[in-house]
């Protein structure tokens, strides 16, 4: 017995997995499943997070409902991954976070830009709220730029620290000896597939979305997601390195590469995310936990809105309009960042994790 | 006249060349066609029944596929199927080494014991080779074999997600095509006339028709394995005690009417492939997943604790096979495979868990065996045990002296707590009588002559290529292999 009923159910698809393993050639979940005769909670949370959630398992299996013997490891993983969120949060008094998440997102999230707004109007006068801005150092009249530095960094590395913390628990109890260390190509490979996706792929056809036929749309959503968050924040580092190497100050010109980087970016987190959400709800149900759905559309919604108040700020940073939109997209990224360690965002350092995991296993039987 | 379904706006490779020039027409003429003529009809739905269809498609004809199972059921058998024995020239990427024509008749031989068509088999496996790419071509994806099959690597491809993966990827190439597909499409009688196939009559109304006129049939709907009355013909009673490994859609209806209606029959009635599974295991649909690999790890007792059979004969993959029978033959058509706890990672893990005693007394209790019964029968046993280098991999020379039946290898004395049991019954997995068959797939009426417009593929006439016996995929290789050709010669037909 474990020590959840999801973790029981999924103890149970793996015993009727481990004696089929037709579906070994499908994702890494099975591969790592068969190295293993019985199932830790450990093990389960490793698989539940290593499983990508593509659904070919669940329509090649000669088992799923409406069979008796009820196989659907598709859904049985997601309840188990989101439970598994909540167990290694840190610190575990905020772990109800993962509870009523769509809630817990949408409150801070309303409330960050909120102050933000208020923020900027109570320290500034009218004028310069919605003043025209234009020229070096334009933002920081609304806000000055060491402030700005400080929340962020404090944020982010507040952030950094709870992921570390979480990631901590999870990969001792995933299965490696305390103190045990990643070795690089284990590293290495992981970060491949995850780059790439490489098990969002149903067996190679494309994952199964509404029906039993396969496409890559949510692959391509994911991608123009992950990689428009990699650009802005790529965007972000360059422009501090601008501002304490160079001494150049944001507003930069459309052609300078921290703009560049972030308009790419922008435009993937509002493609992508709403990419994400159709597919999310043509997705068949069957496939999905659905008590999840507010975590999951909470973390959209939070990409869509950075992506969205990012752009904006852009193309209207040269109006008046400039001051209450820097204070919605400071107030969105900084959401962003207080919630990743308590949101959807989790997903990707969980599964690298056990990415890394499943690597070194492979590594390991190989060279056995 | 001669109606094609090509749906311009799908890439499909092969179908521009075969119907490039043709005029199409959209679905929304299926209304029309239901109550009109198709050109070919296939009744069953698995493998065999999806490989003519598409083959009969892609030769241009109006193809409708009656399945009778609903949906989730669909294709019989297929569904726990996961490879196919092909013969080849050489590694390929996923199987390891070639497996010439000449070797896979010598296996083909020896399995059935000569007890096949030489002529039909040799053409056969000719075919096969075509078929490692034409499935591919049909959306099918291979893989290398799965874990613990490594002995099949070289001779046989493994569907890349299993049976299942395979007939959807049938399915979704021949709903692309423009073939029709119905599910819980019964089919209650044909009208056969002077050994021409004239209509197929259905128990439930589609498109308000109960009847379906064609101007070819491919009867591709397999054998008689969930038919537990028919079974009982040979069985008797005992057949109620069979568990049935797939779908209970199996019901060889189809066949019985065309042997009813003068097709020429081959294959023993009485035989069939059992193996042994877990007497836990559901009556019907149990799949390959109730399977016990153990035996050769034990000894196997009867309702009475007395052992019947050499537990130690022949490596597994040669002897699960007979198992199913050996069940069958005891009281109650109930075993229990007995070891202990030395060797319980020795084989696959088990979808049930064994029954565990710490000692005989206990075990035997929870088994409703006599205990004392058990306690001898294992005594003596472990008495019998001479000592040798037990190696499972090869057949070792670990062997009883003195006891009846003898265990010829890997005979370790049982004799380290917990003691460990699965019951076993036997499960049918399918049957060996069929309809009679040409080259062509075309089949033979009782008088001996060939059918007009009658094609015959995969289970239903299995029996034309295997009297008796079994070996891995070759279910496959036969529904594959005679599908294509069925729908083939059943689209030739039709357009002449």
């Amino acid at each position: 017995m474990h020590g959840t009923r999801i973790l029981d159910e999924a103890d149970r698809l793996m015993t009727v997995c481990n004696s089929c393993r037709y579906c070994e050639g499908l994702c890494a979940v099975f591969p790592a499943m068969e190295m293993r005769r019985a199932f830790s909670d450990g093990d389960l949370n490793y698989l539940a997070n290593l499983c990508h959630s593509c659904g070919a398992c669940y329509v090649d299996c000669q088992f799923s409902p409406p069979h008796e013997f009820n196989v659907n490891v598709p859904k049985t993983l997601a309840v188990a991954r989101a439970e598994s969120y909540a167990a290694y949060a840190w610190p575990q008094a905020l772990s109800g976070a993962f509870a009523r998440n769509g809630l817990v997102i949408s409150v801070i999230a309303a409330l960050s830009m909120a102050a933000f707004i208020l923020g900027f109007a109570a320290l500034n006068d009218r004028s310069v709220l919605f003043g025209v801005h234009t020229g070096p150092g334009a933002f920081y009249r609304l806000m000055p730029h060491n402030a700005m530095a400080a929340l962020f960094s404090a944020a982010f590395l507040y952030a950094i620290l709870a992921l570390v913390m979480s990631v901590r628990a999870f990969w001792r109890d995933i299965g490696t000896p305390i103190g045990g260390r990643a070795d690089g190509g284990s590293i290495f490979q992981a970060i491949r597939d995850a780059g790439e996706l490489r098990y969002l792929h149903g067996g190679g056809v494309g994952c199964y979305n509404e029906d039993d036929k396969p496409t890559d749309r949510r692959k391509l959503f994911h991608h123009l997601t992950f990689y428009g968050f990699l650009l802005c924040f790529a965007a972000t580092s360059v422009a501090t390195l601008y501002h304490y190497l160079l001494s150049r100050e944001a507003p930069y010109p459309w052609w300078d590469l921290p703009v560049v980087l972030g308009t790419l970016g922008g435009i993937g987190l509002i493609v992508g995310p709403i990419g994400l959400f159709a597919a999310k709800m043509r997705r068949d149900p069957a496939l999905l936990d659905e008590n999840r759905y507010g975590m999951d559309v909470g973390f959209i919604a939070m990409l869509f809105l950075t992506g969205f108040t990012g752009i904006a700020l852009l193309v209207l940073r040269e109006t008046a309009a400039m001051g209450p939109l820097l204070a919605l997209h400071l107030g969105a990224v900084f959401a962003l960042f207080i919630t990743m360690p308590y949101g959807k965002f989790v997903h990707g350092i969980y599964r690298f994790v056990a990415l890394v995991r499943y690597a070194q296993e492979r590594r390991s039987e190989a060279g056995s | 006249m001669y109606i094609f379904v090509y749906k311009s706006t799908q890439r499909l490779p092969g179908l521009i060349g075969v119907m490039g020039g043709r005029m199409s027409l959209t679905s929304s003429h299926r209304a029309d066609r239901m109550s009109s003529k198709y050109d070919v009809l296939v009744i069953g739905g698995g493998n065999a029944a999806l490989c003519a269809a598409i083959s009969a498609r892609r030769g241009g004809a109006s193809v409708l596929v009656l399945e009778g199972a609903p949906k989730f059921y669909r294709g019989g058998n297929t569904r726990h199927t996961r490879n196919m024995r092909c013969a080849h020239d050489a590694a390929t990427e996923i199987l390891t080494g070639p497996y010439t024509e000449e070797e896979f008749w010598q296996d083909l031989l020896l399995v059935t014991g000569g007890q096949t068509d030489e002529d039909l088999a040799r053409h056969m496996i000719r075919e096969s080779k075509d078929i490692l790419n034409w499935i591919v071509e049909q959306g099918v994806r291979w893989q290398p074999s799965l874990g613990g099959t490594l002995s099949l690597g070289r001779t046989n491809s493994f569907f890349l997600g299993g049976g299942r993966a395979m007939l959807n990827a049938l399915y979704l190439t021949a709903e692309r095509l423009g073939v029709d597909v119905e599910y819980d499409a019964e089919v209650t009688d044909i009208v056969i006339e002077d050994g021409m196939f004239l209509a197929a009559r259905l128990k439930r109304p589609i498109k308000g028709e109960t009847e379906i006129r064609a101007t070819s049939l491919v009867a591709a709907a397999g054998g008689f394995e969930a038919n537990i009355e028919w079974l009982k013909q040979y069985w008797g009673e005992a057949a109620d005690n069979f568990l049935i490994r797939g779908t209970p859609y199996n019901r060889g209806s189809i066949l019985k009417m065309l042997l009813d209606k003068g097709v020429q029959e081959v294959g023993d009635p009485t035989q069939c492939h059992a193996v042994a599974i877990d007497a836990r295991a559901p009556k019907f649909d149990g799949g390959i997943i109730t399977r016990h690999d153990s035996v050769v790890f034990g000894i196997v007792v009867n309702k009475h604790s007395q052992r019947f059979y050499d537990e130690g004969e022949d490596i597994w993959p040669k002897r699960y096979a007979i198992w199913g029978r050996l069940v069958a033959a005891q009281p109650d058509q109930i075993a229990h495979i007995i070891f202990d706890s030395t060797v319980v990672t020795r084989f696959m893990p088990t979808l049930f868990p064994p029954i565990a005693g710490q000692t005989v007394a206990e075990l035997a209790g929870k088994l409703e065996l006599d205990p004392a019964a058990l306690e001898k029968t294992i005594t003596e046993f472990n008495a019998a045990v001479r000592p040798g280098t037990f190696d499972h991999t090869i057949l070792d020379d670990c062997v009883t002296e003195g006891i009846t039946p003898p265990k010829t290898h890997w005979a370790r004395k049982i004799e380290t707590p917990p003691y460990l049991a699965y019951p076993v019954r036997p499960g049918i997995t399918f049957t060996y009588l069929g309809t009679r068959v040409t080259k062509e797939a075309r089949m033979l009426m009782a008088d001996g002559k060939p059918s007009a417009n009658m094609f015959a593929a995969g289970e239903i006439m299995a029996g034309n290529v295997l009297g008796k016996g079994y070996a891995a995929g070759m279910g496959m290789t036969i529904g594959s292999v005679f599908g294509r050709i069925a729908g083939r010669e059943a689209a030739k037909h039709a357009r002449n």
